[in-house]
């Protein structure tokens, strides 16, 4: 039985490798975008309550939209291949950090808010030096959570031409060929569990940092 | 969207299938998540245990885990099933624990001191109190079970899904657009309507 | 009655006892007031009474009968429990809560409606305007009556209560003690009351049991445990205002003697308290005040007499003057 898998792995490290960085190349590059559009828009979106509760609205529905009818929903449009599969892992992975941004600066407690005004911080210096580092916290957390979706969601990509690992599992499915068909459901789901605890690992290093806690 | 108007028969059959999996998936995953959530509730090492199993279930990508259980179940409704299950088990099971420890402590010293027995305590104090977090719960949890189950299609699961694969296979853009609208459309359904409801029993519950 | 005899608890991994092979009696119908500072064990002696907690050893009898051979859920139904937080149920009505021990004792539905009704009546709260309500839109000193009506409701013959004022502001908490002082003694009530306040388990106790260490450490009635405080503790717990205390304790009708007033004096009613006559005497400037009685007459309290009251080495009670 292991037998069948080493030999596997043996005779396809090439494409297990390829897939691998794919799957990789992928992730990094929504969640890269994730970041730039979704922490300057959330800062923005902090301040101003009224624009942000429809914003989140609309975002949280985005959430309930399932994986795969995301990535595939503009096939008609984007057609397939890397990019349409970006998109689609960016809109994917934005609400959980657009989210986390905007509750995560407003849960910040406006007594400190108004002591560092009152010493003569000017409102961009508030958010850099006060705010931030006191929501960093829960943007971390909006941050794992994004990863985590993005990086088990890029498993779909295969779908649309994207690549990455799900073409093992999507390959060994229609060759009927068990070994690969497990070796890439394994890879995905041992990268998927690594970025949880990577992220999950920084959230509490940087906590503990930022808040001086010993957590 | 022409293929809507040919075919809609195949598209209710889908939806109706979609439901009736998310539906059996939920009573699958209640009948187990309830009685691990009341048993784990007052006991923190149990939790802990709990919450570490179920939460690597939750982490492995959908896909992955369909093909996991493929050389142990085969194909079918049954390994699709069994995936959505174990997919649902972190959410509800948190859900269940949270509420039970969010009642008060003074609630249930009344209520012991009254002489409500152990399970008449739970049926008419703890776990109604305990509702409104469960049914965010089941929410956030039925939400989830329509996303996994489209998935689940890729191993003959059946269900919108199926549109979806199909249409890529034949290569038809609008019908895997419908088959993505409508699983999309169920989902942000079923999360509205529950959280009506969500918000009916945090009312009715009397808890500021 | 309520007797504890040689009741110990030992809670697993601690060193000492939390209660040490006490012995206390209640007499039917009278209240005991169990005070101490947090630590003493005076909760853990109380919830071993309806066995919220189970006892390591000795005995409880309650009503003649031994609670620790008893099925605790059963106990639980026949003794009223009232605590600090009051605990009312928040997904039930007013009603649905005072009827909580009724339903659990199976009677039937008319009889719990006509009880719900005169409990509510009894704690002062209007039934057509509360029976209906939720915990929520109640004020925290209605709440505090409806979890006592609540503990009534079964017409329990013993009642245990924990810190039951303990959530409400000082004026409430006032008007509370006063009112259910009355309606326990009214109902001939048996009841155990835990308090960290000198001043509650003096106005609410017949006896109070001071304890420490998980000891009893003197049980006496309010006056001699103010007058002849046994040790230091006591002494320090009851506090340096003690004397006033005790003349709190004592109304001006009971130390009055029998004298005409002179004209001009300032005048209390016979059921104020001494400690209230000696603040009339003092913003007027006078020795002695008139003490009005419609139906003994006319008597004076002197300044002296108050004096010979309070003085610590002389516990005189007001019995004998």
């Amino acid at each position: 039985m292991t037998g069948a898998y080493v030999t596997w792995i043996a005779g396809h490290r090439s494409i297990l490798w390829r897939t691998f960085a794919e799957h990789v190349t992928l992730s990094v590059t929504a969640l890269a975008i994730v970041l730039v559009i979704a922490l300057p828009l959330g800062i923005g979106l902090a301040r101003r309550p009224r624009l942000a509760a429809p914003v989140v609205g609309i975002v949280n529905a985005l959430r309930t939209v399932p994986s795969l009818a995301l990535l595939v929903i503009m096939l008609p449009v984007l057609g397939t291949g890397f990019l349409p599969s970006v998109v689609a892992l960016t809109l994917y992975g934005l609400p959980a950090v657009l989210v986390n941004t905007v509750a995560g600066l407003r849960d910040v407690d406006s007594n400190i808010v108004e002591a560092a005004r009152g010493q003569g911080l000017s409102e961009g210096q508030n958010v850099l030096r006060i705010s931030l580092p006191l929501a960093t916290p829960v943007i971390l957390a909006g941050i794992r959570t994004a990863a985590v979706q993005i990086v088990s969601a890029a498993t779909l990509a295969v779908f649309i031409g994207g690549g990455g690992l799900g073409e093992l599992i999507s390959a060994g499915m229609g060759l009927l060929d068990i070994p690969q068909l497990v070796i890439g459901a394994l890879a995905v789901a041992l990268l998927a569990l690594v970025t949880e605890i990577a992220f999950g690992a920084t959230e509490r290093l940087v906590a503990g940092r930022l808040l001086g806690s010993t957590a | 969207m022409d293929w809507i108007l040919n075919n809609p028969e195949t598209l209710w059959e889908a939806l109706v299938q979609h439901v009736i999996i998310v539906a059996e998936a939920l009573a699958i995953s209640l009948a187990i998540a309830l009685p691990l959530g009341i048993w784990s509730a007052r006991r923190p090492r149990v939790y802990a245990l709990v919450l570490g199993a179920t939460g690597i279930l939750y982490t492995i990508p959908a896909l992955a885990l369909f093909a996991l259980l493929i050389p142990i179940m085969g194909l079918g409704q049954g390994p699709a099933l069994t995936a959505i299950v174990m997919y649902s088990l972190l959410v509800l099971t948190r859900n269940v624990v949270v509420g039970l420890r969010n009642v008060p402590g003074d609630i249930l010293e009344a209520a012991d001191g009254m002489g409500y027995g152990r399970w008449r305590r739970l049926g008419a104090i703890e776990l109604p109190l305990a509702l409104p977090v469960i049914i965010a719960g089941i929410r956030l949890t039925v939400v989830t079970q329509i996303s996994v189950a489209t998935v689940g299609a890729f191993i003959g699961a059946g269900g919108l899904g199926d549109i979806i694969f199909q249409g890529i296979t034949q290569d038809i853009g609008d019908k895997v657009v419908v088959g993505a609208v409508f699983a999309s459309a169920l989902a942000i359904l079923a999360d509205e309507s529950l959280r009506f409801i969500e918000t009916r029993v945090r009312a009715a519950g009397g808890l500021e | 009655m309520i007797r504890l005899e040689g009741v110990t608890k030992l809670f697993p991994g601690q060193a000492r006892p939390a209660v040490d092979a006490i012995d206390l009696e209640v007499p039917d119908g009278r209240t005991c007031a169990l005070i101490g500072a947090s630590g003493c064990g005076k909760t853990t002696t109380l919830r071993m009474i309806n066995r919220l907690i189970e006892p390591s050893s000795g005995r409880i009898v309650v009503g003649g009968e031994d609670v620790t051979r008893a099925d605790p859920v059963q106990l639980r139904r026949h003794i009223g429990y009232v605590i600090q937080g009051v605990g009312l149920f928040p997904h039930k009505s007013i009603a649905d809560n005072v009827a909580t021990v009724p339903r659990l004792l199976g009677w039937d539905e008319r009889r719990v409606a006509a009880r719900i009704d005169e409990m509510l009546g009894l704690v002062g709260l209007d039934p057509a305007t509360f029976r209906g309500r939720r915990p929520a839109s109640l004020s925290g000193g209605q709440r505090q009556r409806v979890g006592v009506a609540r503990a009534l409701a079964a017409d329990p013959p013993v009642m245990l209560m924990d810190e039951p004022f303990g959530a409400v502001d000082p004026v409430v908490r006032g008007r509370l003690q006063r009112e259910f002082k009355e309606i326990l003694a009214r109902l001939g009530k048996t009841v155990v009351m835990v308090t960290h306040d000198i001043n509650e388990a003096i106005r609410m106790g017949a006896r109070v049991a001071v304890m420490r260490e998980g000891r009893i450490v003197q049980h006496d009635t309010p006056d001699r445990l103010l007058g002849e405080p046994k040790d230091p503790l006591v002494m320090d717990f009851v506090g340096t205002d003690r004397a006033l205390k005790r003349l709190s304790l004592m109304t001006a009708g009971e130390a009055a003697s029998l004298a005409t007033p002179p004209p001009g004096v300032p005048v209390v009613e016979s059921s104020s308290s001494v400690q209230d006559a000696l603040s009339a005497m003092l913003s007027a400037g006078s020795d002695r005040v008139a003490v009005r009685d419609p139906d003994r007459g006319s008597r004076v309290l002197t300044l002296d007499a108050i004096r010979a009251l309070a003085a610590p080495d002389q516990p005189a009670s007001a019995s004998e003057l």
